[in-house]
């Protein structure tokens, strides 16, 4: 199985899109040799700002570029654009509607050792309540790729969140990302298994444990979580009778919540969340984490059992 | 464009920014009449319109009041409109939105973000290769915002030499003297350390201000400009007042005050 990291899936993205458009611009907040931004300044060096420790510095001028006419890239770990320049982002990008792409770069539990201050559990809730914006998470490095051409070639501001550590290939290459987009990559007919980010290679994982049990999980890559692939949830959810959903972020605001809003309007079934229950994370490797918080294939199994039970009641 | 007396525009601009205040019910009359001098230099005497026109962001959104009674006596918007600040779904949003209002460069109102984007818009505006020079007006007060320093210090590292910033140095702010709360003096030292050319002058002088925006002009750095104003400026009961910072004036107030700045119709 080809293992890849998803940021450096963004980075390729960026710089394709760059190549073809001379009004994308990238902004760094010091952390550009972690993320990959040095490439994009080796090619494009009139086009690359990097604004030192200052996340709040990096959203304001973006958007202030943007104002200027230029398409904005901008990227840190997602716990230093997301969370720190929350209000920037608020104010200065959605509010005035400006095309500002974000990449949260090391999101969620893969900045493992770093521990609880780098891992981003959050970033997807804060995001996803600001009127205007796109948010992305990406299952692998391909999908990364096109999501930040994706972003690059739509109006409006977008977060599109990636990890550190190498995850297994799930999309083919070239695939295509689209805002509301899902990709369906198992059928099933019992419970619904929605996933994002590296939590989607697990859910195929679990759907082949709960298979021998007798469960048939129906696997969804549910990259676009604003806005959500919303129809294609909903049929799935409805023919299955229930729904587990797994990121590695807070259940509260993440893919259980976004998920568990449309099904309250559309689709009343049970959902049953795999993520990380209102808790920070700590030090360990991105495995042990994973491990340490049950998001694992089995968690993901348990927690379909579960579903499938509250449904049958 | 036939440019009016300038004082007696002021007098008519502080006028117009009690009156709208009084019948929107709220808003911030001390820091509008601190700025009135400043901003009506800006669009009667300093900044070029029509191709390449400069851009010119309220960071100290609170004082649009005073921006729209300019951008009014500017021909940008129908005086009448004025009465509608801040009421439902009026262009006149109680801080500056662009969307809502053709004219603005920028949406402003959360205290940093406009300076830190006007910053961004002078980066923007010289790698294209435009000669619009950008213009944008603080407050003393927002300058305890630590994001104002990050995109100052940005500024200088890039040797921008397309922004002017200019600082209301009314010195009150919303709880009291800026002094008493978190000195921001000594004003120009403080941008001349972060490698800006910093320039004090009065800013409530017509002729101090185009003096200051001249020598702006001639270096090829961000230039700030500190200027001295009175809060409350012209109504002698809320100058150097912070119970004025964000209070409406009742009709006998705005009396009061009509009689003391003595504006014509």
């Amino acid at each position: 199985m080809k293992l890849k990291p998803t940021r450096e899936g963004w980075i390729e993205g960026l710089l394709e899109a760059a190549g073809r458009d001379d009004r994308i611009v990238l902004l760094d907040a010091d952390v550009s040799r972690s993320i990959g931004g040095e490439r994009f300044a080796d090619r494009f060096p009139a086009r690359h700002f990097n604004v030192g420790v200052s996340e709040q510095e990096m959203i304001s001028e973006a958007a202030g570029l943007a104002l200027a006419g230029f398409v904005p890239f901008v990227q840190s770990y997602a716990v230093f654009c997301a969370g720190r320049a929350w209000e920037q982002i608020r104010t200065s990008v959605c509010h005035m509607g400006l095309g500002v792409k974000i990449g949260g770069a090391h999101a969620g539990l893969s900045a493992g050792p770093d521990g609880a201050t780098h891992q981003a559990l959050e970033d997807v809730a804060v995001m996803r309540v600001l009127p205007r914006m796109t948010v992305l998470v990406p299952a692998d490095s391909n999908q990364t790729r096109a999501a930040a051409i994706t972003a690059a070639e739509t109006e409006g501001p977008f977060y599109v969140r990636f990890g550190r550590n190498p995850v297994p290939e799930i999309c083919p290459e070239g695939c295509r990302v689209v805002p509301g987009g899902a990709d369906v990559l198992r059928e099933g007919s019992d419970v619904l298994l929605a996933a994002a980010g590296a939590m989607v290679g697990i859910c195929l994982d679990a759907a082949s444990m709960l298979q021998a049990s007798g469960i048939s999980a129906a696997v969804v890559n549910a990259y676009s979580i604003k806005p959500l692939a919303a129809d294609l949830l909903v049929e799935l959810a409805s023919r299955c009778g229930c729904a587990v959903t797994a990121m590695d972020h807070q259940e509260a605001g993440g893919l259980f919540g976004a998920v568990s809003e449309l099904m309250a309007l559309r689709c009343p079934v049970p959902v049953e969340p795999v993520g990380v229950p209102d808790s920070f994370g700590e030090s360990g490797s991105p495995e042990e984490l994973f491990a340490r918080f049950g998001l694992t294939a089995e968690g993901v199994a348990s927690a379909a059992v579960r579903a499938v039970s509250r449904a049958s009641r | 464009m036939e440019i009016p007396d300038l004082p007696d525009l002021a007098a008519r601009i502080r006028l117009d920014v009690l009156e709208m205040i009084h019948a929107a019910g709220s808003g911030h009359p001390g820091g509008s009449l601190s700025a009135v001098e400043i901003l009506v230099h800006l669009f009667f005497r300093e900044m070029r319109a029509g191709a390449g026109r400069d851009r010119f962001i309220l960071s100290k959104g609170h004082a649009a009041p005073a921006l729209y009674a300019v951008m009014a006596a500017r021909g940008m918007l129908p005086r009448g409109e004025l009465s509608s600040l801040r009421r439902l779904g009026s262009r006149l949003q109680g801080h500056p939105d662009m969307h809502r209002l053709p004219g603005l460069d920028s949406s402003t109102g959360s205290l940093g973000q406009g300076f830190a984007a006007a910053v961004g818009l002078a980066r923007g505006l010289r790698l294209s290769g435009s000669s619009a020079r950008v213009y944008c007006l603080l407050g003393d007060g927002e300058l305890q915002e630590g994001a104002v320093w990050e995109a100052a210090a940005g500024a200088a590292h890039a040797v921008l030499g397309n922004i002017v910033a200019i600082v209301d140095c009314n010195g009150v702010q919303l709880d009291g003297p800026v002094d008493s709360i978190k000195r921001q003096k000594p004003a120009s030292e403080r941008w001349h350390a972060w490698g800006w050319h910093a320039i004090e002058l009065d800013g409530h002088s017509f002729e101090s201000l185009e003096e200051a925006f001249r020598e702006a002009r001639s270096v090829s750095m961000p230039v700030a400009l500190c200027a001295r104003t009175v809060k409350g400026r012209g109504v002698s009961f809320m100058e150097g007042s912070c119970a004025w910072h964000g209070r409406c004036p009742d009709a006998s107030e705005l009396e009061r005050a009509r009689a003391e700045i003595g504006a014509g119709p």
